[in-house]
C-alpha cells in the first residue's frame, strides 16, 4: 500500500481521490531532458560563409527562437556550439577553449562540409573534420548547409537529448 | 635618380607600357633581363639588386608617376627557370592610367630582396604575407613577421616542394598537435550515453 497522504489527493467522492489540479507526474529524464532541448542556446561561432547561413536560420524566415534556440555570446552561459565553417589548425586553439569554456551538459554541431571533414580544403592550413579535437554530435552536410538543413540538424540533436538518460545523475 | 627628358604633354591614357620598359631599359640597361609582353601587360624582368632603385624612380618621375601598388606577390618556378623566385610588383598610376608589370629575379639560395614600403606604404602587408607564404627576406622592412601563419609554423607552405597537404600529425605545427593531445586527455571525462 502506498502512502499517499504526503501527495496532496484531493477526495472528490467517497473512495476516489485524484492528483489536485496542475499537477504532472513524470520521471526526472523527461522532464529535465525537456527542459534541455526546449532551451538549446548556441553560442555563435562562424568561421565562414557557412556563418551567413546560420545567421539565416536564425533570422525571421526561419526563426528558430521558436524551438527556445537563441544565440548567446557567451559560451559560458550556452548549451551548444555550431562550428560554422572551415576549421584552420591556427583557429583550433580558439575552438577548443570556446568549446572547454561550455558548462555540462554540452553539444557540438558540426555544420557544413568543412567542420565535418575539411571538405573542398585538403591542404596544409586546415583541420581535416572538426571531430579530429572535439566530440562531434551532428554532422551537417553542405556547402554550405540551407537553413533548414542546419534545421534539420537542431531538431536531430533535440531528439538526441530527448533520448538521454540519467545525463543528470551523480552516478553517471 | 636620373632625371628624364621633359615632355610638355602627355597622352590621356597615360605612356604606353612599351614606351616605360624603354625608359627602364635606358635608365638601368644592367639591371634589365627581358622584356615581356603578354596581351599588352607589359613585364619588365630585372635583376633584384637594383630594384629598390627602379620602384622608387618609377614612383618618383613626374611623368610616369606610379603612385599605386597594384599588387606584391611572389611565384615559385622551382624545376621552370633558372632563377626560383620572381617577385611581382604590379605598379599602376592613378594619375595618368597606364600600367606596367616588374619582375624581380630572386635565387634560391639566398632570397632576399629590398623592401618597397619606403615607396608604398602599401607594401607592408603585401611583403609579409610573401615572406610567409615564400620565405623571401625582405630587406628594411619595418616588421617582418608572419601574417596568415602562426608565428612559430615551419616552413613556407606556397613553395612547390611544400607537400600540398601539409606536414604529417607528428611534424605538424606544435599549436595544433597540442589541441590534439589535450582533446585526447580530457575524453574520459566526455558523457557517452
Amino acid at each position: 500500500m502506498i502512502d499517499t497522504s504526503a501527495m496532496g489527493l484531493v477526495q472528490v467522492e467517497e473512495d476516489v481521490k485524484i492528483l489536485a489540479p496542475n499537477v504532472i507526474i513524470t520521471t526526472f529524464d523527461k522532464i529535465i531532458n525537456w527542459g534541455r532541448l526546449s532551451s538549446m542556446w548556441p553560442t555563435t561561432f562562424g568561421l565562414a560563409c557557412c556563418a551567413i547561413e546560420m545567421m539565416a536560420a536564425g533570422a525571421a524566415h526561419n526563426d528558430l527562437d521558436r524551438f527556445g534556440i537563441i544565440f548567446r555570446g557567451s559560451p559560458r552561459q550556452a548549451d551548444c556550439v555550431i562550428v560554422a565553417g572551415t576549421v584552420t589548425k591556427k583557429m583550433a586553439p580558439v575552438v577548443r577553449r570556446v568549446y572547454d569554456q561550455i558548462p555540462e551538459p554540452r553539444y557540438v554541431i558540426a555544420m557544413g562540409s568543412c567542420a565535418c571533414t575539411g571538405g573542398v580544403f585538403k591542404t596544409y592550413s586546415t583541420v581535416q573534420g572538426c571531430d579530429s579535437f572535439l566530440p562531434v554530435d551532428v554532422y551537417v552536410p553542405g556547402c554550405p548547409p540551407r537553413p533548414e538543413t542546419l534545421l534539420e540538424g537542431l531538431m536531430m540533436l533535440q531528439e538526441k537529448i530527448r533520448n538521454e538518460k540519467a545525463r543528470w545523475s551523480p552516478w553517471r | 635618380m636620373a632625371v628624364t627628358e621633359v615632355r610638355t604633354t602627355i597622352h590621356p591614357a597615360g605612356t604606353d607600357p612599351v614606351q616605360i620598359a624603354e625608359k627602364i631599359k635606358e635608365l638601368f640597361p644592367d639591371q634589365v633581363i627581358d622584356v615581356a609582353n603578354f596581351r599588352d601587360q607589359v613585364s619588365v624582368i630585372i635583376k633584384k639588386d637594383m630594384s629598390v632603385a627602379i620602384l622608387k624612380y618609377l614612383h618618383d618621375d613626374p611623368l610616369l608617376s606610379f603612385d599605386h601598388l597594384q599588387d606584391l606577390t611572389a611565384v615559385d618556378y622551382l624545376k621552370k627557370k633558372d632563377v626560383r623566385f620572381e617577385v611581382v610588383y604590379g605598379l599602376y598610376s592613378m594619375k595618368y592610367r597606364h600600367q606596367i608589370r616588374i619582375r624581380a629575379q630572386v635565387a634560391e639560395d639566398n632570397p632576399s630582396i629590398g623592401s618597397a614600403v619606403s615607396i608604398w606604404e602599401g607594401a607592408n602587408w603585401h611583403e609579409r604575407e610573401c615572406y610567409d607564404m615564400f620565405g623571401i627576406r625582405f630587406n628594411g622592412h619595418p616588421d617582418l613577421r608572419r601574417i596568415l601563419m602562426p608565428e612559430d609554423w615551419e616552413g613556407y607552405p606556397l613553395r612547390k616542394d611544400y607537400p600540398l597537404k601539409g606536414p604529417e600529425l607528428e611534424k605538424d605545427w606544435i599549436g595544433f598537435r597540442e589541441v590534439i593531445r589535450r582533446s585526447q586527455e580530457l575524453k574520459e571525462f566526455e558523457w557517452e550515453g
